[in-house]
């Protein structure tokens, strides 16, 4: 195809799916979240879950952002072979970027790593962070995932001996016994295993796109069991829903090597997609 | 229990709290995080008098995002320019409380010199229980929940120390039934943080067995 679609339908389109990914959840992690406040018998934890719940509702009824640190916005491109682009999509995410942060608002949160200085509109050196892929057919899907830095924070990398694979759970369950209450329970988990020190990384923020309600392999499910059972709970005040779901995404690795990366999401598991072209 | 509490708050209210209590605030309450708490202390060591009062009072942890109203407008920008409207009014667009951790090693200076009745914020504090005993409480209020505490905020009184900038000056905010507010740590020790923490790693050593 060529693309028949005009950099400023691209940048508008862009800013609404800021606003929709900042101001409402998917219905899968509603729903995973409202599960999770029906079986909780703790009162505490249970008032937790409810404020969630009102809090969601208010920012999608209000169209206001539902957590003020609105993250740092990550992109995620599929590219179609066949989708000739007639702009800069890069400049033109960048753009959408900015504008997005003067309309919705956004908090500018993207600073200079070492100087502390505050860009003022969510761009600037690597930011926002694109990821491309490119893939067949004909068709561009864009996904916006912004990202807060109380679960960011927390996440964790460790390079472990080929021979320590059953310490994955356990490096998993330390990290979030030290996270506690910090990075805003209950979590999504996106474990990386393998690849490279970096690839591991990139797998564990992908595994957090996963829907919710995908299910889970057994793997997974035995995570996920054993990190309820610490019962940190909701916001760290005890409870029995900890996390909601373990993702894990693998690839292939050095035969000396044992990468694993935990990137932790908060409740606030914010992303939407939009696609564009393609009549296949 | 459940408890409904007005600012500003005297010791014999926050003596009743036990930790897991469920507490809402209405009247006043400050804003203040690291830049505010570093002033506080400077203020204090100078002998310099604090242009609000922190007797009875509670501390927020939050950088809020605000809107000055009128800003932008001509209408509201004329009527100011002549004299008509002096006040330039702010409004809270985003409000949740912010990582408290950070304020860990500020609070037991400030709570020596300042009687501060309750502070709220998110994900706990290391190590201020023995500071706390009998003059303070920490009470958690749910992480992310910036829309529902915009709507709990309602008026911006004042603003202190805007050189500050936006997020770490004090705001004085006026709120009604702000909440669900969690005592996370009570007047008397009870940290209830550092006990799910010690919990969850008896359950892991346990695992690991």
């Amino acid at each position: 195809m060529s693309s028949k679609l005009s950099r400023e339908t691209f940048i508008r389109s862009l800013v609404d799916l800021l606003r929709k990914a900042e101001t409402e959840l998917s219905d899968d992690v509603v729903n995973s979240i409202r599960k999770a406040e029906a079986r909780e018998e703790s009162p505490v934890a249970k008032s937790q879950f409810q404020a969630i719940l009102k809090n969601i509702k208010i920012a999608e009824t209000h169209g206001v952002p539902m957590c003020q640190d609105t993250g740092i916005l990550i992109f995620f491109v599929e590219l179609g072979s066949e989708f000739r682009p007639e702009f800069d999509l890069e400049a033109a995410i960048r753009e959408a970027a900015a504008l997005a942060t003067r309309e919705i608002p956004l908090r500018p949160n993207a600073v200079d790593p070492l100087t502390r200085k505050n860009s003022g509109d969510n761009t600037g050196n690597g930011i926002p962070d694109i990821h491309w892929k490119l893939v067949p057919g004909r068709q561009l899907k864009v996904t916006v995932a912004p990202k807060g830095a109380g679960s960011e924070n927390m996440s964790a990398l460790r390079m472990l001996n080929p021979t320590e694979v059953g310490s994955i759970k356990n490096f998993v369950l330390e990290t979030v016994i030290n996270a506690g209450g910090m990075p805003c329970p209950p979590l999504t988990l996106g474990v990386g295993i393998g690849g490279s020190f970096d690839k591991a990384a990139r797998l564990a923020k992908e595994a957090l796109l996963e829907p919710l309600d995908t299910p889970m392999s057994e793997f997974e499910k035995e995570i996920l069991e054993a990190v309820n059972a610490l019962g940190i709970g909701c916001m760290g005040l005890g409870g029995s829903t900890t996390a909601l779901a373990v993702h894990v995404k693998t690839a292939h690795c050095h035969t000396a090597s044992l990468p694993v990366a935990l990137n932790i999401q908060c409740w606030a598991n914010r992303h939407a997609s939009i696609v564009f072209g393609g009549d296949e | 229990m459940e408890w409904h509490m007005k600012t500003p708050l005297g010791l014999e209210d926050i003596e009743k709290l036990e930790a897991g209590d469920i507490v809402y605030i209405s009247g006043e309450i400050l804003t203040a995080r690291d830049e505010a708490h570093a002033r506080i202390l400077e203020f204090a060591e100078n002998g310099e008098e604090l242009p609000f009062s922190l007797e009875g009072a509670v501390i927020y942890h939050c950088g809020p995002l605000m809107h000055q109203t009128g800003e932008g407008k001509d209408e509201e920008k004329k009527e100011r320019e002549e004299g008509k409207e002096e006040k330039v009014g702010w409004k809270v667009v985003s409000a949740g409380p912010t990582t408290s951790g950070r304020m860990s090693k500020m609070t037991p200076p400030l709570l020596e010199v300042h009687r501060v009745r309750a502070v709220i914020g998110k994900g706990g504090m290391k190590n201020v229980s023995e500071a706390m005993k009998g003059s303070c409480v920490y009470l958690a209020y749910t992480g992310g929940c910036a829309a529902l505490a915009a709507e709990l905020i309602k008026e911006v009184v004042t603003v202190h120390w805007l050189d500050l900038g936006m997020p770490e000056a004090v705001w004085v905010l006026r709120v009604e039934e702000f909440g669900p507010l969690i005592v996370g740590i009570d007047s008397k020790c009870r940290d209830i943080f550092a006990e799910i923490r010690e919990k969850a790693e008896k359950v892991l050593a346990e695992m690991k067995n």
